[in-house]
């Protein structure tokens, strides 16, 4: 894969900041976006904007199937058994609070139990807080190893019969742990419970089967993957969501409507109400275009490739303390310099040309298992190098060097 | 931008060598702010005696700018009337974000102007003083 040839269709990157060639390692939080998904969205607008499922209109066709060629593309793409068990949401949140306001709260009563780990972002913690609040269920953590790793005996004994949902990160964001999905939904169903992936670090970076993981439910971001900001997508098992009531009401998702009682349209649109996120979904299909033309094996690789080569150079730094497993991470780490905190830290890289995430990455639970209050981290995409790599090593070494010499 | 302009000598100095850093008795007004965006967390204690801050004292965790921040106020807030202490607050707000605002009542404080070039670094700067706001309020 010729790194040079992807990183020309990301004009982003070929900028100055404050004074240096930008190196963007953020992309854990947010990726860049190739000309072809930005050209997509400008040539929707220019050409075939209109309203869908409603117009009579020929512009009103075209958006129409712009927005479902989108859908199918994200079927094909995690290979899903049928479009209509693709859902458009905002993002991965959104995804995750339509299994957990419609599905969750259905099914989970006094006693019952929900099954998560501590290294879950927010927006996989929240959503079951407030179930467990509203239905007497409980919430239960497999335990982590040291390295943050999980153990399938763990989760064997964590999960009961009394579990009726395991909702479990693919890949963390902070850790950069790949967690063994499959082999937790295999357990979660032999106790009945369901099984929902939240699959926001692993689908830019991967290549995912969501009939072979046998998950439930599987929630990711667009944004993440090259795509705009404000579109995701929650897949579900049809029979699962056919049983869901729609969490919005409104237009669009409605099959007669009277004026004391609704019903509502066929899977997928009971669950888009409103007008949907339209050019979104018509970036994100350009986007997973974009990224199966390079192939996600060959992604997954170089950001295997990478990321060895960053923990090798970033464990030569003294007094550096890298968090997670040293081996099968994904393309992130995240990291502390001793005595000096992740925010200047960032800073001082920023003032380089480097972008990092600082702060407690929406996983506070997991920052206290760590026992720290924050954490640096540099995440690592298909427009990232070796050279990258160095830039950041060696900006580090100019932060310890200027914190030693400040502090004294 | 240039590192020096934010991390200046009395910045590193109030960092590495905290002033009031500790606690307070039990009957001191006592406040606990995060920053919910970063992390950052101070606990900030208030003698007040007569409506007059006798003494601040401050614990927490946090980057170079915000513990140096609160360092920094302890020591600014010391014998002010509360009346006094929130003005101060109201007026660190403004100088943070680069407003055209003297800081003569404590010129340790000067020292932070450099922070109005790093947005993303404001909130940093204001978490101390927000909690000496919240503490003004809890005693009047």
């Amino acid at each position: 894969m010729n790194i040079e040839a992807i990183r020309e269709q990301f004009p982003i990157l070929h900028q100055d900041i404050n004074g240096h060639r930008l190196v963007y390692l953020d992309s854990a939080a947010s990726s860049q976006k190739p000309r072809s998904v930005i050209d997509a969205v400008t040539r929707y607008y220019e050409l075939d904007n209109a309203n869908v499922h409603r117009g009579v209109h020929t512009l009103g066709s075209r958006a129409t199937d712009a927005y479902e060629g989108a859908r199918e593309k994200v079927r094909a793409f995690i290979n899903a058994a049928s479009a209509q068990e693709i859902i458009f949401t905002r993002g991965t949140t959104t995804a995750l609070n339509i299994v957990a306001s419609s599905y969750a709260r259905e099914v989970c009563g006094e006693g019952d139990e929900i099954v998560l780990t501590p290294m879950e972002h927010h927006s996989n913690l929240i959503p079951w807080q407030q179930v467990a609040k509203a239905t007497g269920a409980t919430l239960k953590y497999i335990p982590l190893q040291p390295d943050g790793s999980i153990r399938i005996e763990d989760a064997e004994a964590t999960i009961t019969d009394r579990t009726k949902i395991v909702s479990v990160v693919y890949v963390s964001n902070v850790l950069g742990v790949v967690n063994p999905v499959k082999e937790i939904a295999a357990i979660a169903h032999k106790h009945g419970a369901k099984m929902v992936v939240d699959g926001a670090q692993s689908t830019p970076h991967k290549r995912v089967d969501v009939r072979d993981l046998d998950c439930d439910f599987y929630a990711f971001s667009g944004h993440k993957m090259c795509a705009p900001t404000g579109i995701g997508a929650l897949y579900g098992k049809k029979e699962l969501l056919e049983r869901m009531e729609p969490v919005e009401f409104g237009g669009e998702m409605i099959d007669h409507v009277d004026l004391y009682e609704s019903t509502w349209k066929e899977l997928p649109y009971k669950f888009e109400g409103g007008t949907p996120i339209i050019a979104g979904a018509v970036g994100l299909g350009a986007a997973i275009d974009f990224l199966q033309e390079i192939g996600m094996d060959e992604i997954e690789r170089h950001e295997h490739a990478l990321t060895a080569y960053a923990y090798k150079r970033m464990s030569e730094i003294d007094g550096l303390t890298i968090y997670g497993p040293a081996h099968d991470r994904a393309g992130l780490i995240t990291f502390n310099l001793d005595d000096v905190h992740p925010h200047d830290v960032a800073t001082v890289l920023d003032t380089r040309g480097i972008a990092i995430r600082a702060g407690h990455h929406c996983a506070q639970p997991l920052m206290r298992w760590l026992n720290v209050s924050a954490t640096a981290r540099a995440s690592f995409y298909i427009y990232n190098t070796e050279e990258d790599v160095e830039r950041l090593v060696d900006a580090l070494g100019h932060a310890k060097e200027f914190f030693g010499y400040a502090i004294g | 931008m240039q590192l020096d302009d934010l991390y200046r000598r009395v910045i590193m100095d109030h960092y590495k060598n905290p002033r009031n850093r500790g606690t307070l008795e039990e009957d001191a007004v006592t406040v606990n702010l995060n920053n919910p965006t970063c992390g950052d967390r101070i606990q900030l204690q208030l003698q007040v005696e007569d409506g007059v801050v006798k003494q601040a004292k401050f614990t927490g965790e946090g980057c170079s700018i915000s513990m140096s921040s609160a360092s920094m106020m302890t020591e600014a807030v010391k014998d002010r009337t509360l009346a006094e202490a929130l003005a101060m607050a109201e007026k660190f707000s403004a100088f943070i974000k680069g407003e055209d605002v003297e800081f003569d009542e404590n010129e340790d404080i000067e020292a932070l102007s450099g922070v109005s070039k790093f947005p993303a670094r404001i909130k940093c700067a204001t978490l101390a003083w927000n909690a000496l706001r919240k503490g003004v309020e809890q005693q009047s």
